[in-house]
């Protein structure tokens, strides 16, 4: 009964190799926050996660990354140029902008009053006190995910809000790829609100190449601030894409995070929310629309360690072709976290035979004064509802649409401003639509 | 020093009434030696008079067992087990075997006496009208003792006996079916159990009858370190129907009993088998000391069109519960139901849970789960429903429960749902909550003292299942489940 | 009878009752009113023993006894009966069981025979007729589903079948239309034999034109402000209570 020295894939092995000759000059030692050494030990000690690993039991990383791009060069200014250009997720949403292209910091509009933006590699060099607030969350401590982002951070930025700042202008944080050969990106930002600060974050990833791109953003709500977060996916066919969010909530903060999912061949969204503040409000939501045979993990973890939290999690998913959907949720409440008010819910359409929806709401719970609740469905579309609009006039097609916009209108409902509502959803139907 | 004796005395009652059936059996015992090894094995066998094709599959068991790992991924804690410190076999003294009840051991009547069992086939269970018959077949440690009402069942065309007999005396049957459901290399304890099982119970039912009575087996682990390895198979032919019951206990001791069991169900064409447990193994006692570790693989497997198995189990004992009592749901238009009671106080801890496995078309299937944690117990339900690609019209619906009393518990709900067909309809559902204060005070103001109040609002929390007992047991179980939760308040 | 002297209580450090003094004799019905925040359900609640308030002076005595240090179900025993604003569901439990688990308790721990099963069949259904409760309700589970009337009438039942000596009605009228109103109170008139008493809290004083009281208490801020007969009550419903609310604030 010994332990098996796992053979290295070759995925693992070029990770490895890159690793030794990293590109990135960002001061990431023993003294910083980083650490990479840490992540790169347990690289080399554990491999890539595979369906061994209970968290990634169905995303088998180490199968489905045949082939590990290398980490992305800095991009030349045409290529900038080009890839602002080429941008269009919330190009109607008013917002000042930070462009990442190809993983790097490459241009920002000035920010607004209150908002203090500065680099990464800056913020590292000057041990901004600011950065005491990276990797915050302990549930996401130890994560494969999130650890290769520590290995191969190649850059990042750190945006602070000042207390009482109520910041009009969302902020969008814009991540496209592009060129031609396949590349990885490990960007990082941390979003810091003082106590009461509100701000609405978008974040956007896009582009033309098949990239594989891993990236972190990390919240850090103080007392009685509020962040507003809309994500949407819509990388090239061919991405393998890992993303982590984190939030650490003060006492009464609110957080809240909608994603659209609608691109990658491969993707594993994980979130981590961390109570810190009692009486704190989560909202957590998400729409996947996946075809052929994509495969979509959404893992998340909230975990209640303080009383009076309240969190809510609704996520949707629709599986044409031979596609794989995963969802994972865990609501932990810890032994002090009484009051405590969780609810959960996924549900998955499957539209054709070779669909495949994997789900897996977890209920962790310490404490006795708590009401914590989670549901999954799984089927097809409604029969019964299909024939009513169908005898009221409707082709099956249009019938179809409109019970599958209604579907995930659930969720994106959720996205409190309706011009970031109303991209999201833009996007949703395009891309249902698709489906056909 | 009298007050000292007193004290002792005080705390001696205190736990019987806590655990009725903690009492210990003086008997004269034919134990094999200490560990495990091919010798054992055949020692085992050899006992039992198995032909050597039993002992060919007792020894395949083994070596595939000494390659295999204990599972590490149940929610449970325990100190390693050292499997060569436990005896493998023992079986009370009886020369030559008891022909009938009047030649069994005196000792041993008293104790299912004790048990509230009958053994005596004019004897009915107490307190229930109109008087229901059940045959029981009564294990102790690791013999079969006595099987009631075999003629009755025989003429009926029943096969009720222990399981070695049946390996005896209906060879064919038990070599088509054993393992047949939970195969041999299955799972590590499923595996040391096709190795050293001793004994368990066996029966058949042939096409189109349906058993004249409840079955029903008892187990009783009496004697010290040593393991209970219990193995039951169960055929329903054709269009038959069978409900057996399963009870268990055992004496309060300070050192960990084993017991690892396997049941296997096999439901043919509109054939219906409904299995009831009432497991109440020694739990440990308030320090957490002792109790049995129960790592059971039951699994039914629903082989012919229109089949149905039901699961109904009352987990209150054990210090550990590894447990999850599964339906692969094979034939057409075949049903398999879960439905779980699980209570944990003082320092149980239980993983225990289902797997519905969805093969064949419109297959349906239904979990009702119900996990009470007190004290500093951990209650986790862990289940899986799955449908496969053929599995076009599948049904589940899944409801978990569960109840918290006291801010040192934990429960825990981790259901995997994997659906490989659109025509597939699952629903899942699971609640966490406690017993508000409001409720408490109500019943207060009413009379009720805390603990009454407590086992009245989780008998109502657990209703759902207790209906799917049969009445003799759910009487049983509503009781036990007030004991259970004995010094949960406070 | 019951004597309530002096009685002061505090929740989450917030002074509910203020020095209180009450007494109601055998056979009496008192009736409490008062605005909202005064106070009437803190009451009802302290003397069944609710566990979170806390009692910081004063005494209840219960025929001479004083009842603070007693459990609410020791205090259910020695006939106090509390009758709920708002009952409680118990889900799983059918009324059934629950009647007869609440009635065999009391009767254990004042030492009496536990009733047949037949006897006890009787009496629910005597006490259920004359509340117009049917069968049916009685094998649901307790409160479940049950409309605002149909729990207060679930109330009065669980009161007939106590045989309490002192019940608390605490707000009974509330959500009741004018037929369940009747009904209940003709279930409360019909356990009036001069022996047992009643404390009725009430907001409206419309409750008191089908249960006539014997005395009515106005209470404000936690203690009692004024007390008389049934023209008090006839006379707060012409001038509410403005006076007894700027008064004690």
């Amino acid at each position: 009964m010994t332990d098996i020295t796992p053979i290295r894939t070759q995925a693992e092995t070029q990770l490895l190799d890159y690793l030794r000759h990293p590109r990135s000059s960002l001061p990431v030692g023993d003294g910083s926050v980083i650490r990479r050494a840490d992540a790169i030990a347990r690289l080399e000690r554990e491999g890539l996660p595979n369906r061994r690993v209970e968290e990634w039991k169905y995303t088998d990383l180490r199968a489905l990354l045949r082939e590990a791009a290398p980490p992305a060069e800095r991009p030349s200014a045409a290529d900038i140029a080009e890839a602002r250009a080429q941008a269009r997720v919330f190009a109607d949403v008013a917002a000042v902008r930070l462009d990442f292209v190809n993983g790097h910091l490459a241009a920002q509009d000035a920010p607004p009053a209150g908002v203090t933006v500065i680099g990464l590699a800056q913020a590292l060099a000057e041990e901004h006190p600011v950065l005491s607030n990276l990797n915050r969350v302990d549930v996401a401590g130890g994560n494969a995910s999130y650890e290769l982002n520590r290995a191969f951070l190649s850059d990042g930025v750190v945006v602070h809000v000042a207390a009482e700042q109520a910041v009009a202008q969302p902020l969008h944080l814009r991540f496209v790829n592009r060129g031609g050969a396949p590349f990885s990106t490990a960007p990082r930002v941390l979003v810091v609100l003082d106590k009461r600060a509100s701000l609405t974050v978008l974040e956007s990833h896009e582009g033309d190449v098949a990239a594989q791109p891993n990236s972190v953003v990390e919240f850090v709500l103080a007392d009685d601030a509020q962040l507003e977060h809309a994500r949407v996916n819509t990388e090239a066919a061919g991405t393998i894409a890992l993303s982590t969010i984190t939030a650490v909530v003060g006492t009464r903060a609110a957080f809240r995070s909608v994603n659209l999912h609608a691109g990658t061949s491969v993707s594993r969204h994980q979130l981590f929310v961390a109570y810190e503040g009692e009486d704190a409000r989560v909202t957590l939501g998400g729409v996947t629309v996946l075809s052929g045979t994509q495969h979509a993990d959404t893992t998340l973890v909230v975990d209640h360690a303080v009383p009076g939290g309240e969190s809510r999690e609704l996520f949707k998913t629709v599986i044409d072709g031979e596609a794989k959907g995963v969802f994972q949720g865990k609501i932990v409440v810890r032994p002090d976290a009484q009051k405590t008010d969780g609810r959960m819910m996924s549900a998955a359409l499957l539209l054709s035979p070779d669909a495949t929806m994997n789900n897996k709401p977890e209920l962790e719970i310490w404490a006795d004064d708590v009401q914590c609740a989670h549901g999954a469905t799984c089927g097809e579309l409604d029969d019964e509802l299909l024939f009513y609009l169908t005898a009221r006039g409707l082709p099956r097609e249009e019938a179809e649409a409109l019970l599958l916009q209604a579907f995930i209108g659930e969720a994106l409902e959720l996205v409190t401003d309706e011009a970031i509502r109303e991209a999201m959803t833009g996007l949703a139907i395009d891309r249902l639509a698709k489906l056909a | 020093m009298p007050a000292v004796q007193e004290t002792v005395e005080r705390v001696r009652t205190l736990d019987v009434d806590q655990y009725k059936y903690g009492f210990e059996t003086d008997l004269e015992v034919d134990k094999a030696p200490r560990g495990l090894n091919e010798d054992i094995v055949r020692l085992i066998s050899a006992k039992k008079g198995e032909p050597e094709w039993m002992t060919q599959w007792r020894l395949e068991a083994f070596r595939r067992w000494q390659t295999m790992r204990e599972p590490g991924w149940a929610r449970v804690n325990y100190p390693p087990i050292d499997y060569q410190d436990l005896y493998y076999y023992a079986a009370p003294k009886m020369n030559p075997a008891p022909k009938s009840l009047d030649e069994v051991d005196p000792e041993i009547l008293k104790t299912y006496e004790k048990l509230g069992i009958p053994l005596r086939e004019q004897e009915i269970l107490a307190g229930v009208e109109p008087a229901r018959r059940v045959a029981v077949d009564a294990v102790f440690d690791s013999v079969s003792v006595v099987t009631t009402f075999k003629e009755e069942l025989r003429k009926a065309g029943v096969i009720f006996c222990s399981i070695s007999e049946a390996i005896r005396e209906h060879p064919e049957l038990v070599r088509k079916y054993l393992g047949s459901v939970v195969p041999v290399s299955d799972n590590f304890f499923a595996t040391l159990n096709s190795a050293v099982f001793t004994d368990g119970s066996f029966v058949y039912v042939p096409e189109g009858v349906r058993c004249p009575m409840e079955l029903s087996t008892y187990f009783r682990i009496n004697e010290r370190n040593t393991g209970q390895f219990e193995r039951t198979l169960i055929i329903a032919d054709k269009g038959a129907y069978v409900s057996y019951l399963e009870g268990c206990t055992a004496p309060a001791r300070d050192e960990n009993q084993l017991h690892a069991a396997v049941v296997e169900l096999v439901a043919l064409d509109d054939a219906e088998i409904k299995y009831s447990t009432v497991q109440n193994w020694y739990p440990g006692d308030a320090e957490g000391k002792g109790g049995v570790y129960n790592f059971v693989t039951k699994r039914g497997d629903c082989r012919g069109r229109d089949s149905r198995i039901s699961w109904t189990q009352v987990e209150t004992g054990s210090a550990i519960t590894w447990k999850y009592p599964s339906c692969i749901l094979r034939g057409d238009n075949s049903r398999g139901e879960f439905y779980s009671i699980a209570i944990s106080n003082g320092f149980q801890q239980v993983d225990s849970g289902t797997k519905m496995i969805h093969l064949g078309r419109n297959t349906t299937s239904r979990i009702i789960s119900k996990g009470i944690a007190a004290g500093r117990s951990e209650n986790t339900y862990r289940g899986l429903v799955s449908a496969h690609r053929k599995a076009s019209g599948a049904r589940n619906f899944t409801n978990c429960d569960s109840l918290l009393i006291g801010d040192r518990c934990g429960a825990h709900t981790v259901p995997y749902i994997e659906s490989k067909n659109a025509s597939a309809i699952f629903e899942h559902e699971a609640t966490t909550s406690k017993i508000s204060d409001d409720q408490m005070f109500y019943c207060l103001q009413r009379g009720l003292d805390a603990e009454e109040a407590i086992a009245l609002i989780v008998n109502g929390f657990v209703k759902d299942v207790l209906q799917q007992l049969p009445m003799e047991f759910a009487v049983e179980a509503q009781k036990l489940i007030s004991i259970s939760l004995e010094g949960s308040v406070g | 009878m019951i004597e309530i002297k002096n009685l002061v209580v505090e929740i989450e450090g917030n002074r509910i009752l203020n020095g209180l003094d009450l007494t109601v004799r055998d056979g009496e019905v008192a009736a409490i009113m008062g605005p909202n925040g005064s106070g009437k359900s803190t009451l009802s609640y302290v003397i069944a023993g609710k566990e979170e308030y806390e009692v910081l002076e004063g005494e209840i005595l219960l025929d001479g006894e004083n009842i603070l240090e007693l459990e609410p179900y020791e205090r259910a025993a020695r006939g106090v009966f509390l009758a709920f604003q708002y009952p409680l569901e118990i889900p799983g439990v059918a009324t059934m069981s629950f009647l007869k688990a609440i009635l065999n308790a009391q009767l254990k721990a004042r030492g009496e025979a536990e009733l047949t099963t037949p006897d006890f069949m009787r009496r629910v259904k005597a006490a259920a007729e004359r509340l117009q409760i049917n069968q049916d309700m009685l094998k649901r589970a307790l409160n479940v589903g049950f409309s605002g009337g149909e729990k207060k009438r679930m109330e009065i039942l669980q009161m007939a079948l106590l045989q309490p000596s002192f019940c608390i009605l605490d707000e009974t009228d509330s959500g009741l239309d004018i037929d369940a109103l009747r009904i209940v109170a003709e279930g409360v008139n019909a356990l009036r034999d001069g022996k047992r008493s009643f404390l009725v809290i009430t907001h409206y004083q419309r409750l008191l034109n089908h249960i006539v009281p014997d005395t009515v208490h106005v209470m404000s801020k936690g203690r009692i402000v004024r007390t008389g007969d049934r023209e008090l009550a006839l006379e707060l419903e012409a001038s509410g209570y403005a006076d007894y609310v700027t008064e004690a604030a």
